[in-house]
Order: structure tokens, then sequence, then C-alpha cells
């Protein structure tokens, strides 16, 4: 409940237009829902990221998180501004070569590489980073095949002061694990280790995690080499920097609660700075994802139906559901309105469309009495909610990306019938009878 | 409709439970709907009785009326 009674009218948040191109024209261009990219918003952030850490440490590449939002356009746009692809599955690394990525500009993560996958990434260069001690027996089979050494990279994970630790992904550091399999790495004699990956978690909010992760891959990096010679070339420190979201129970705003891009560079490089030797620079790799790509997305949806619930409470059902905002089940995301409407703001509950009690989009939002057809804006909604969209219940809507020179470009098709039913198969004995 | 006769409400749109001591602010609007529910009228007649005197569709109008009325049904004055 909100203790300071109703926002007042000044409190509202009115949006009629994205990047200067018009709320309603875009709807009634494309329709509704509508997800809507903001190019100009990607190119400025990822400059910002890439600023960040590349004025502060020589060698730094970004690899885009393709599972973040792999919609070509988007990767595209990443690939334009010289990100590398980080992909964590066969149909992602697929995805990054239709688009024209050569394999040496591939990360391959993931703890799922099929032998044909693996076989191909080797082939082309890719940049592996083995999950697990079997992904290991797979390379060398496919060394073995082609008959000289495979580079790789291995995964770390390790305890960086997070909670909850991430320990599923890669190999143990603490523990011995990721020696031992290093130990593995030179008896077989097949591989040649030359990378290190750790990825500490998701949505980080605290700065000095990552010093502590760096700390310690840099030490593993030069005990590698001490034992068994192997160089280690590049470290990869994966991801997990938090969008200007809010998490649920998180009062403070994001600019307050989150450090800044700046902070989050600054501890990783100064760290690289003190634990490396004079004149080493391995290729840091940074795989931003949510943080480059999250308030660039806006998600348009429509107020279909109001009504009243039987505690008194107002809610508005809208087209757009937790089939499209999946992570509205842990972020409060902003909802703006496209007009200006009469009447006191009242605490409101906003549903989403399925025939899903979970289907709630927003609990308890402040919003002036909304008529039908009113189009809410919400966001930031650019990371995970378009790769996690379901195809439950209703059609999957357009996806747009406006240029910075206000040009708005169809990049996803809405979905109709044939997207749902194209692949599936059915007995002639279940054919029901056409009508005469 | 008992209910709605007990209730004491002013010109500015105080609203005053005596039975249950709980007091309501409602706007110019809820207060000509309270006067058309307290003569007796129908949500049908009162939404075109708004319709006569503010512009707004026979829709938005009868929407509005039915959500004023569920809202004084679920503060217990209807």
């Amino acid at each position: 409940m909100n203790k300071f009674g109703c926002s007042p009218a000044y409190a509202r948040r009115i949006r009629d237009d994205i990047d200067g191109v018009a709320v309603a024209d875009l709807v009634e261009t494309f329709g509704s829902p509508l997800f809507v990219y903001s190019e100009g918003f990607i190119r400025k952030k990822y400059r910002q990221m890439h600023t960040a850490f590349s004025t502060r440490y020589p060698n730094v590449a970004f690899g885009w998180s393709y599972k973040t939002n792999y919609l070509n356009a988007i990767c595209a746009l990443m690939h334009q501004q010289g990100s590398l692809a980080e992909v964590v599955s066969d149909m992602e690394y697929e995805k990054a070569r239709a688009l024209g990525m050569p394999g040496e500009k591939i990360i391959f993560n993931g703890p799922h590489k099929p032998a044909a996958a693996l076989e191909k990434a080797v082939r082309e260069g890719a940049m592996i980073h083995a999950d697990h001690l079997d992904e290991l027996y797979d390379l060398e089979r496919v060394a073995q095949g082609a008959g000289q050494p495979v580079p790789l990279g291995i995964r770390l994970n390790l305890d960086a002061g997070i909670y909850p630790q991430w320990s599923r992904f890669g190999f143990n550091l603490e523990s011995g694990q990721a020696l031992e399999a290093v130990r593995r790495i030179k008896n077989g004699g097949k591989l040649r280790l030359r990378g290190l990956h750790c990825h500490i978690g998701t949505f980080i909010m605290d700065a000095s995690a990552y010093s502590r992760q760096v700390k310690k891959m840099v030490a593993f990096a030069y005990k590698v080499e001490k034992l068994f010679g192997f160089s280690i070339e590049y470290l990869d420190i994966g991801g997990g920097f938090p969008s200007r979201n809010r998490l649920k129970g998180v009062y403070l705003t994001p600019e307050i609660a989150l450090p800044s891009v700046d902070e989050f560079a600054e501890a990783v490089t100064e760290t690289l700075s003190k634990e490396l030797r004079p004149g080493d620079f391995p290729k840091l790799i940074v795989e931003a994802g949510r943080a480059m790509v999250d308030e660039a997305g806006r998600l348009i949806t429509t107020v279909v139906a109001s009504k009243r619930l039987p505690d008194g409470t107002r809610a508005y059902i809208v087209d757009a559901g937790v089939n499209l905002l999946f992570t509205a089940n842990w972020y409060k995301l902003n909802i703006e309105i496209d007009r200006e409407s009469g009447g006191v703001n009242e605490q409101s509950i906003v549903y989403g469309p399925l025939c899903m009690n979970i289907d709630v989009v927003d609990e308890g939002v402040q919003l002036p009495p909304l008529s039908r057809g009113t189009r809410l804006i919400v966001s930031p909604v650019g990371a995970y909610n378009q790769t996690q969209s379901m195809q439950f219940i209703e059609y999957r809507p357009a996806a747009v990306l406006i240029g910075e020179s206000g040009m708005v470009d169809l990049i996803r098709e809405a979905e109709s019938l044939p997207d749902i039913i194209q692949r599936e198969k059915l007995p002639d004995r279940l054919a029901l009878k056409k009508l005469p | 409709m008992q209910k709605l006769a007990r209730l004491a409400i002013s010109e500015e749109g105080f609203v005053f439970d005596p039975a249950s001591g709980d007091s309501f602010q409602v706007s110019q609007t809820g207060l000509e709907i309270l006067a058309g529910l307290k003569n007796g009228k129908d949500d049908g007649e009162i939404s075109r009785w708004l319709l006569e005197k503010y512009e707004v569709s026979m829709e938005d109008a009868l929407r509005d009326v039915a959500d004023f009325i569920a809202c004084l049904k679920n503060a217990g004055l209807l």
C-alpha cells in the first residue's frame, strides 16, 4: 500500500512517443502488443561500457550475450559496434554463424555442447569454454580426429562473495577441481589451455565482487602457467552487470542502489593492474548482456478491459502478460501511459491476457482511471523478455527497431497460426471429417 | 437504498456514514451519481443523464457509473 496516500496527478508518467515516434503511430502500423527497441540507446550504451573498460585497460573485447536478446537486428547492431558473439548452445552458435560471424569471433559457453556442435566449433576456430570433464573428453576425441591440439578455455566457478554462490557452471576453484581439470588437459596432451572464463552471477549489485573474482582468476592463470606451462591469453569475466531496472523489494531507485558502469570497470581493471605482472596484458573479455540492452527495449500494450475486484481494487487487463514479460516476475517494471486521464490515481493491478492466475504484470501500481484502448508503455524490457517469450495461449507480437534517424524497421513479424502449428503432424485417423 | 438514505453528504463531496463512522470524499460527478441513486434512478438513467451533461460516450458513462456503484458497495454504502 502507498502510505503517502494517492499519488498526485503530476506523478503520472505520460509517454506518447518513443525516440520521437508516436506510440499511436507505432501501434497503428505494427499492432499491439509491440516490442520497441532503440538503436540510439544501444549504440550509446555500448560506447559507454566499452569506453569505461578500454580507457582503463589496453586489451578489451566485448562478447554479446546472445541469450539476452538474439533478435538478428540486435545481434547485428552489437557486432557492428565490435562485439564478439557469446553463445551458449548449438542453436545460438548456428544463429551467430548464419548472421555472418566467423567462428573465431564466437565464444562458445554453456553446459550443453553436443559432440557435433563441438566438432564444428573446433573446425571453425571458435573460442570454446569447457564446462565439465565430459566436455574435455569430447574435445579430446575431436582433437584426435583433427590430428592437432585443440585450443580451449575452461569455465571456473569461485567464491567472489556473492550469495548465492554460483557453482553449477565450470570447475570449482577453491576445491581444487579446476586445477585437476587443467592437469587432465595437460596429461591428455590433445588440448591446449589458452583462456579462463568465469561468470559469478547475475544482477550483481556489488562492484567489489568483480575485484575478488579477477584477483582469483589472475592467480589461477599464473598457477597453471607455472605448473603446466599453459600461457593464458585471455580472461573472460562473464557478465552479470545490472541494468537500471528495479528488483522487487528494493525501495531505492536503481540510480542509487546500483553501482555505475565506471565503478564496475574500475573494480575489474584496478585489480588487473595490481595482480598482473608488469607487461602482462591478457585480453579482458566482458560479456555484458542485460546491462547493455535492457533499457533499450520497451513493450507497448493496450488496456482491453477494467474491472473492480471484490476487495475494491481496480484491475486492468492488458494484451501482454508474463508470456511476453518474463522479467515481470522479479522486476518492478516502469509503467507509463500514452495519454492524460482525468481522475485520481488509484492503486491498481495490471493483469495480462492469459487465462492463468499467475499472469500479473504489476501487483500494485498507481494509475488514474484508464479507458479501454489506453496504451501502457512497459520498460525496461530489452533483456530476456524477447528470448524467453512464450508461444503460449497468445500469438507473439512484432518487434521494431527505431533507428537513430527516427526510421522504424520491423525486425520481427507478429506471429500467426502457421507459426504455431507448422511443426505439428496430425495422424490421419484423428483428422476431423470435413463438413459437406 | 436504506444505507444511502442515512448518509450525510455535503455540497463539497464529503460523505459521512453515521452507522460506521467512516467518511469519504467524492468528486462532483460522484455527488451527482449519489443524488441519482438516492432518487431511485438506475444506472442506465444516471448514465443517460451524465451523457447530456458531459462530453462522454454512453459506453464510458455506463462503465464509470458501474464502477462507482461497485465502489459504493465495496465501501458498504449500498
